[in-house]
């Protein structure tokens, strides 16, 4: 008999080997392609799936219960920690969210810088979910081109703000900075290495043979499903649902950008691969688009409103009353109007929402992440079942779930 | 006299309070100004009946009673085409309310249209689980129930997703202090060696930035740095006084910065010799 409070494998409670032959296999925590800290217990006939039970809770920190405890403002960084592959994506679905409820729009310069961050994340995101899928799957050497190019677009972000994993580079009402020097002339020069970089990628494995048995008919999610479970992001739009926030619902500059939504009604691991390469491409024309909309932008940086954003530096240190606001926003926190608010972005995962209410004072009353991967990782629970153990790896792999923003 | 704390919400709180500030309101605005938010209002007030309703920041919210929550979405998803349901989660409001408010957001993706419906139960009161319309609530109830405590009921797996399955208390509530209670605190020791150890280990040291003065394992005194592991807390700790350049102590040898070895004044090759 076991001990309740006693930590003893739990395995002990599962029957490895049953009468009706099924096997029962632990998949991860530790497993290098679970993307994190997935455990998935899955049920095999052979090496047939038969039932498949993902179990997450292994990297939960506890991140919507620490916004509720810190300021609008003393949260943004945490937001990095969600899904730290795109953390300016969080960031600015964060900022986004507090700027609706505060009803203030962020000046036209600091949008421009932010979607250039967010695109630019986009790629960085994609070539990470390049790599390692491809890696999953058993090709070594994309791994190696995809983090190089992944490489050039982390030092852009890193001669903006300085980091290169968790950026917080975006601010409620606006962005810190301005663009360094040359820096429109790098990202240039970056998007066209990337453009010309892709259809070398694509080159390996678009057309491989074995890249293609691996990835074909392999995870169909259909339409319904998809539907059923709230999978967004490049997810539904493989499976033939033309769906993309920026699109179809825009968000601050998208609008006026000119660019594609790929989608694919295939519905497996290789159109939703195809997809991926695909808003790679539409990533990088977003930012050549964005770089005469930036030297035709005003200079200024952060939204202009005293009781909720900080005065711009000259006007603290010169203007007594502005120096109080400041020191009272630092100090308490600025306190949005009372009320709920949800607001999605297109993340490169999918739809990240989040869900904000107020009650006036400094701290959120309630504060809910709706992250993408959540549902990607419920949705394993239908998908896996009827497929090969090998192909459970390709499926992970293919919905591209990052365990930060998952557990939170 | 110590300052009061509430124990109903343990939630940090602004330590000022500005007697005179009003709390203004995310406007709301008038849902006839929007063409499908008024039809599919009128279209539903036919079904159940809507306690409340308005549209706020783009969204047209709807109060209903809890137990038509089932029936207020599957008229949605089925008969007005709001065919994802993004997001269902809780707010604590026992403290002031005494229950909670349970969201569900919905979104069309052929009218382009957010919904959020809003409903209240009671602390002891049970919602119905709308798993057979969305499979997602599947996961989304485990959240809410894992965090809130709040009971679905027909829910195919009602168990807990992100905390252990012998976890103690719901750490969302407003009840539950940000640290974690005892038994979250005591969690892992209480498991691995039992309560009784409890003692022996002693609460866990939670300052990352505290410095022990006399460990010498694992800090180094900047002046007085001895060799890993020195006793030294008996006060003979030897000193290393810091060299500046402007005294002439470091020098610039070309480009590179190059402190000069100096074997008479290096204390460590004293020791040895």
């Amino acid at each position: 008999m076991q001990q309740t409070n006693r930590l003893k494998p739990f395995f002990e409670n599962i029957n490895f080997e049953r009468e009706d032959n099924t096997m029962v296999v632990n998949f991860g925590p530790q497993h290098p392609s679970a993307h994190g800290q997935l455990r998935l217990m899955l049920e095999l006939q052979g090496e047939e799936v038969l039932k498949a039970t993902p179990d997450i809770g292994y990297l939960h920190r506890g991140i919507e219960k620490m916004g509720e405890n810190m300021t609008y403002n003393e949260f943004l960084p945490t937001t990095d920690r969600m899904d730290y592959i795109a953390s300016s994506s969080n960031n600015y679905g964060y900022a986004l969210a507090i700027e609706k409820l505060l009803g203030i729009e962020a000046p036209r310069r600091a949008e421009v810088i932010r979607t250039m961050l967010i695109e630019l994340n986009r790629i960085i995101s994609h070539l990470f979910w390049l790599a390692t899928h491809a890696l999953d799957v058993g090709a070594m050497s994309i791994f190696l081109y995809a983090f190089r190019e992944r490489e050039y677009a982390m030092d852009l972000m890193e001669d903006y703000c300085g980091a290169r994993l968790t950026h917080s580079a975006v601010r409620i009402g606006g962005v810190p900075l301005d663009l360094p020097k040359n820096w429109t002339e790098d990202l240039l020069k970056f998007t066209q290495t990337l453009e010309s970089q892709i259809p070398i990628y694509e080159g390996l494995l678009t057309k491989n043979r074995i890249w293609k048995m691996r990835l074909e008919n392999v995870g169909v999610i259909p339409e319904e499903m998809a539907k059923s479970w709230g999978v967004t992001g490049v997810a539904l739009r493989g499976s033939g649902v033309k769906w993309d926030l920026r699109k179809e619902m825009p968000y601050g500059i998208y609008a006026e950008l000119d660019f594609d939504i790929p989608i694919s009604d295939k519905c497996d691991s290789y159109g939703r691969y195809k997809c991926y390469m695909q808003e790679m491409y539409e990533s990088s024309k977003i930012l050549k688009q964005l770089i005469p909309m930036y030297k035709d932008s005003d200079t200024q940086l952060m939204a202009h409103n005293p009781e909720y954003i900080s005065a711009p530096k000259e006007e603290i240190m010169t203007q007594n009353y502005s120096l109080m606001q400041h020191f009272v926003l630092v100090t308490q926190g600025m306190r949005p109007p009372v009320g709920e608010v949800y607001v999605a972005t297109e993340s490169p995962k999918g739809e990240l929402g989040f869900y904000i209410v107020s009650d006036g004072s400094a701290y959120a009353y309630k504060l809910k992440c709706r992250a993408p991967s959540f549902f990607h990782t419920g949705l394993l629970t239908d998908l896996l079942p009827g497929h090969q153990l090998a192909d459970v790896v390709t499926i992970i792999g293919s919905l591209n779930i990052v365990f930060g923003e998952i557990d939170r | 006299m110590r300052s009061y704390t509430p124990k109903d919400d343990v939630q940090q709180k602004a330590y000022y309070k500005d007697r005179f500030f009003v709390k203004p309101p995310v406007p709301k605005s008038d849902i006839a100004n929007d063409e499908i938010f008024s039809k599919d209002l009128n279209s539903i007030k036919n079904i159940v009946n809507i306690l409340d309703s308005y549209v706020e920041v783009e969204h047209l919210v709807l109060v209903i009673n809890p137990e038509d929550n089932y029936k207020v979405i599957s008229y949605l998803n089925k008969s007005l085409n709001y065919d994802f349901l993004v997001e269902l989660t809780a707010v604590d409001y026992i403290a002031k309310r005494g229950g909670f408010e349970i969201i569900y957001e919905l979104l069309s993706t052929s009218k382009r249209k957010r919904i959020r419906v809003k409903t209240f139960i009671k602390f002891s009161e049970t919602i119905q689980s709308v798993e057979p319309l969305f499979r997602m609530a599947d996961w989304s109830e485990r959240e809410m129930f894992d965090m809130y405590g709040v009971k679905v009921i027909n829910h195919p797996n009602l168990r807990r997703i992100l905390m252990p399955n012998d976890w103690a208390g719901h750490p969302l509530l407003k009840t539950y202090p940000l640290h974690g209670d005892e038994t979250g605190s005591w969690y892992e020791i209480d498991k691995i060696f039992g309560k009784d150890a409890r003692e022996v280990v002693g609460p866990e040291l939670r300052d990352s930035a505290c410095v022990e003065r006399y460990d010498t394992d694992r800090f180094a005194r900047l002046g007085h740095e001895v060799s890993k592991g020195t006793p030294i807390s008996q006060g003979n700790e030897p000193d290393t006084p810091i060299r500046y350049q402007e005294e002439g102590g470091v020098k610039l040898f070309g480009k590179k910065l190059v402190t000069p070895f100096d074997e008479i004044e290096t204390v460590h090759l004293k020791q040895r010799k």
